[in-house]
């Protein structure tokens, strides 16, 4: 970082600590606020929270100060440390997942040579978590979640990562930084406006990857796992108080995750055409630049959630293993014919 | 899963239509279908059963709506008093005079059926609802309040055409 | 501590007795699953007893009477304006519609008929009703299947149609409206002009219903071969309204028996579908929801002047005699069999509630069926707790 003040390791340790804190949290509350809060809402024809705050912009602050205060609970025939465990499981997850993403030029947690291997690879440890959660519940509707949730997860692992594989042979590298650099430095046809986000040639992946995301966030129309109107809460019925807000939280963040990858992946990540890579402004205005698009996915994400009813457990994986998986190949091959051709 | 597309992308131009409709502001036909209660009410309509008044100087005690409520939550008493004669040199009149009455809005099933039976018209319907009070106990409203209640009952509304002029 | 009497400690005893038995009697194997009595898919506290395989209903029974509230026997120490009183709580979606067939069995009793006019306002009431009951079924339905957004549409447009009941009757919920001999008041200026304009706002949140679910491929994917209840099956378990419609039985009291009320003064169809599945039933009803608007708007411009209450005395004392009427309410077929011995109330009245005979028909169904199929199942079917256990 060329700012002249050296900092020593320790405190760079701390900072990234911070850092990525507040690069989890911060999408979340604002994913949140403004969809959860509001863009069903206005969905629904009525105003969603509007007493706490100006237009209830403190709801989540309201709702984070309830839960904080309320009884540790768990049932009596939990197991008690796996109960516990399984929380944690899953909110470490979405760190991982932060770490190997780019915020700019040097504004990156970890810049693996292997990046977005690296992140499809932590983020089916949250199946784990989403077991542990269900077995040791001691309750037969957190069983069902969790079974259902461990096949589902597993199911749309597949075409999740299948779907990246069209963008690493297109820009030759699995590197996430790589991957912004190809976009941008990329030209269409010999014109270098936009740079090349991967969105156009690879929006087939682009909307197999959403569909794998919104599985693999076990979002309607895939929320077998939670069912609302049948398990009650699936896996996460037992939990309240701070338990439920930390996997309330871990189910945004995550979501803002798997945004941030798409983002990168198929929209130019943190860069902006025209800009330099190397610039060191960019290191304030890429996050910026990064979280408005990670905004736009997660709206798609939310969008859809509130509107459809939910597939069904064998349809759901019908749908991976017959429709979802064939057509991703079939993009990998077509991408990598015409790799070869150009 | 042959025709994805049609049909699930209808159905996301619903709800996006919807959003658009709801949250364009309200001179421009927009606007949500709730509003936010403490700040805005709406009105009642003229017949809505929110309360019931009592006209006291109507009432002579006959405990007829007492006696027909489905939860005898109506609680009534009196005495008989001599009133003088109408015209000098006649017997003393027995009038009933009202000690107690009580209507326990924790019981009432805000049916009606005291209103209608009354046959010297001394109870009358409000729509007034705001009366909720933390403590059950005060939601047994006794003579005064109910009293009180009188000044909010509004005018019959007018009937529709066809309706019978006389009313019974 | 409070202290059971011997009575409680019976009652507990047998009731422990009676679950072993029912742990007993089946193989050990397998999981059994309670779907309620808290739950937020059934309509109310229903316990359906599941016996699992994997995620296959292997053997299954509903469990009602959670919400018993004792009718017939409160309806023996009550008066007749007092009972009509109560039962308008047995449907609560479509209140008007429990009172009708009661007050027309006891005008049998008194063999009076009520004036015209005030069994074309009885009809359009008990349409209307009709209306606020099966559109909330309509947004329900998508709830169980997990799409949030439907229902907010459905309370917003049912506002539209509760306004207008509370503006004629008083109640939103519970009207009370209906006396022997007629009705409480008229109507008030204004409801005609206000009920077509709310008409038209059904048919759009209709055609909103349509385009949002039945259009919904995965919506058709959940729904469309679920449940198939074929005709027989459903003529022998006695089920009635849309259930019975959609398995192709083309059967609708309105049409077929000949009460004092107007529907036989209107042009309107009976809708089937032969499918008997899930899909074959929401499709009925929302086609169903769409008549009752026609209807109601017909009734509206055919309105025969006149008075509202037939000549009838003071107090009502019905004469000695047994009466059963059932009409076509939104669940399906309510009767009440009045027998009266010449007093104020009636001596006693047995209530047949279309939803109690709706979900026998579940152990047969839900047999071999997946979990998430259950629930669609009984949102298809369309009971209210307080329907089956009055």
């Amino acid at each position: 970082m060329s700012l002249g003040v050296v900092i020593p390791y320790w405190g760079q340790t701390i900072f990234r600590a911070l850092g990525v804190a507040v690069a989890v949290l911060i999408p979340a509350g604002t994913a949140v606020y403004l969809y959860l809060f509001k863009m069903v809402s206005f969905m629904q024809s009525r105003l969603g929270p509007m007493e706490a705050g100006p237009y209830g912009s403190l709801q989540l602050f309201a709702e984070v100060g309830k839960f904080l205060q309320k009884e540790d609970l768990h049932p009596d025939n939990a197991d008690r440390f796996i109960f516990k465990a399984a929380v944690f499981v899953v909110f470490l997850t979405v760190f991982l997942i932060y770490l190997a993403v780019p915020f700019g030029p040097f504004a990156v947690f970890a810049d693996y040579s292997t990046g977005i291997f690296f992140a499809i690879a932590v983020s089916s440890v949250s199946v784990l978590g989403i077991l542990m959660a269900g077995w040791s519940s001691a309750n037969k509707y957190s069983l069902m979640g969790g079974l259902r949730a461990a096949g589902q997860l597993i199911a749309y692992e597949l075409p999740l990562s299948l779907a990246v594989i069209g963008v690493v042979i297109q820009a030759g590298t699995l590197n996430m930084q790589g991957i912004v650099a190809a976009q941008v430095n990329g030209e269409i046809f010999g014109w270098g406006g936009i740079g090349f986000p991967y969105i156009l040639t690879q929006f087939l992946a682009f909307v197999i990857f959403l569909i794998a995301a919104q599985a693999e966030l076990t979002q309607t129309p895939f929320d077998m796992p939670i069912a609302e109107s049948e398990l009650v809460a699936g896996y996460m019925t037992e939990y309240s108080g701070f338990r439920f807000l930390l996997f309330f939280i871990a189910e945004f963040a995550s979501a803002g995750a798997f945004a941030a990858l798409a983002a990168t992946l198929y929209l130019g990540g943190w860069a902006l055409p025209g800009v330099s890579l190397d610039a060191s402004w960019m290191n304030v205005v890429g996050p910026l630049v990064l979280f408005t698009k990670m905004l736009i996915i997660m709206g798609l994400i939310f969008f859809v959630r509130f509107t459809y009813p939910r597939f069904r457990e064998d349809q759901l994986q019908r749908f991976a293993w017959k429709y979802l998986i064939p057509i991703a190949l079939v993009n990998i091959m077509v991408t990598a014919c015409f790799k070869v051709a150009f | 899963m042959a025709k994805v597309v049609p049909g699930v992308l209808k159905g996301l131009g619903v709800t996006f239509k919807e959003l658009t409709h709801t949250v364009t502001p309200k001179r421009l036909g927009g606007g949500p279908a709730t509003i936010q209660y403490p700040h805005e009410k709406e009105a009642p309509p003229i017949r809505a059963r929110g309360v019931i008044a009592l006209h006291e100087g109507n009432c002579t005690v006959c405990m007829l709506c007492a006696r027909s409520c489905p939860d005898w939550c109506i609680y009534i008493e009196g005495h008989k008093e001599k009133a003088p004669p109408r015209r000098p040199g006649g017997k003393p009149r027995t009038v009933s005079a009202l000690d107690r009455f009580d209507i326990d809005y924790a019981l009432c099933m805000y049916c009606g059926i005291c209103v209608e039976v009354c046959p010297f018209d001394a109870l009358f319907w409000s729509p007034e609802y705001e009366y909720s009070e933390p403590h059950i106990a005060d939601l047994l409203h006794d003579k005064e309040k109910l009293g009180e209640w009188m000044e909010t009952v509004p005018e019959a509304p007018e009937l529709e055409v066809g309706a019978d002029k006389k009313k019974k | 501590m409070t202290t059971l009497t011997d009575r409680q400690q019976l009652a507990y005893i047998a009731g422990q007795a009676a679950d072993a038995r029912l742990n007993v009697e089946l193989e050990t194997e397998g999981m059994t699953l309670n779907i309620g009595p808290q739950h937020p898919a059934t309509h109310g506290t229903l316990r359906i007893i599941c016996r699992l395989d994997g995620e296959q209903v292997v053997w299954a029974e509903p469990s009602c009477g959670y919400m018993h509230r004792g009718y017939e026997k409160l309806t023996e120490v009550r008066t007749f304006p007092q009972v009509t009183t109560l039962i308008n709580r047995i449907d609560w979606l479509g209140s008007f519609a429990n009172e009708v067939p009661f007050i027309l069995a006891a005008e049998k009793l008194m063999e009076i008929e009520a004036t015209p006019r005030a069994q074309h306002i009885r009809t359009i009431l008990f349409e209307l009703s009709r209306i606020a009951n099966i559109t909330l079924f309509l947004g329900d339905m998508g709830v169980q299947l997990g799409a949030v957004t439907p229902v907010f549409y459905a309370f917003r447009d049912r506002e539209y149609v509760l306004n207008l009941i509370e503006s004629v009757t008083g109640g939103r919920f519970h009207p009370n409206y209906d006396r022997i001999g007629g009705l409480k008041d008229d109507l008030p200026k204004g409801f005609i002009d206000e009920t077509k304009s709310v008409m038209k706002t059904v048919r759009a949140f209709c055609n909103e219903m349509e385009e949002l679910l039945v259009g919904n491929e995965i919506f058709e994917a959940r729904t469309r071969g679920i449940g198939v209840i074929p005709r027989e099956i459903a003529l022998q378990y006695g089920l009635s309204g849309a259930n019975v419609r959609a398995s192709g039985v083309d059967w609708d009291l309105r049409r077929d028996q000949s009460l004092p009320m107007a529907w036989n003064k209107v042009d309107w169809k009976v809708w089937t579908h032969p499918d008997g599945d899930s899909f074959a039933r929401y499709w009925v009803r929302l086609q169903e929801v769409r008549e009752a608007t026609s209807i109601v708007e017909q009734l509206l411009d055919s309105l025969p002047a006149g008075p509202i209450m037939a000549k009838v005395p003071r107090i009502i004392k019905v004469p000695e005699g047994e009466a059963w009427v059932s009409t076509e309410n939104p669940l399906g077929e309510m009767g009440y069999y009045v027998v009266s011995k010449g007093d104020t109330g009636p001596f006693r009245v047995k209530i047949r509630s279309a939803s109690f005979n709706n979900i026998s028909v579940t152990p047969w169904v839900l047999r071999g069926v997946y979990v998430p199929d259950v629930i669609t199942i009984l949102a298809s079917l369309y009971f209210i707790l307080g329907d089956i256990d009055r």
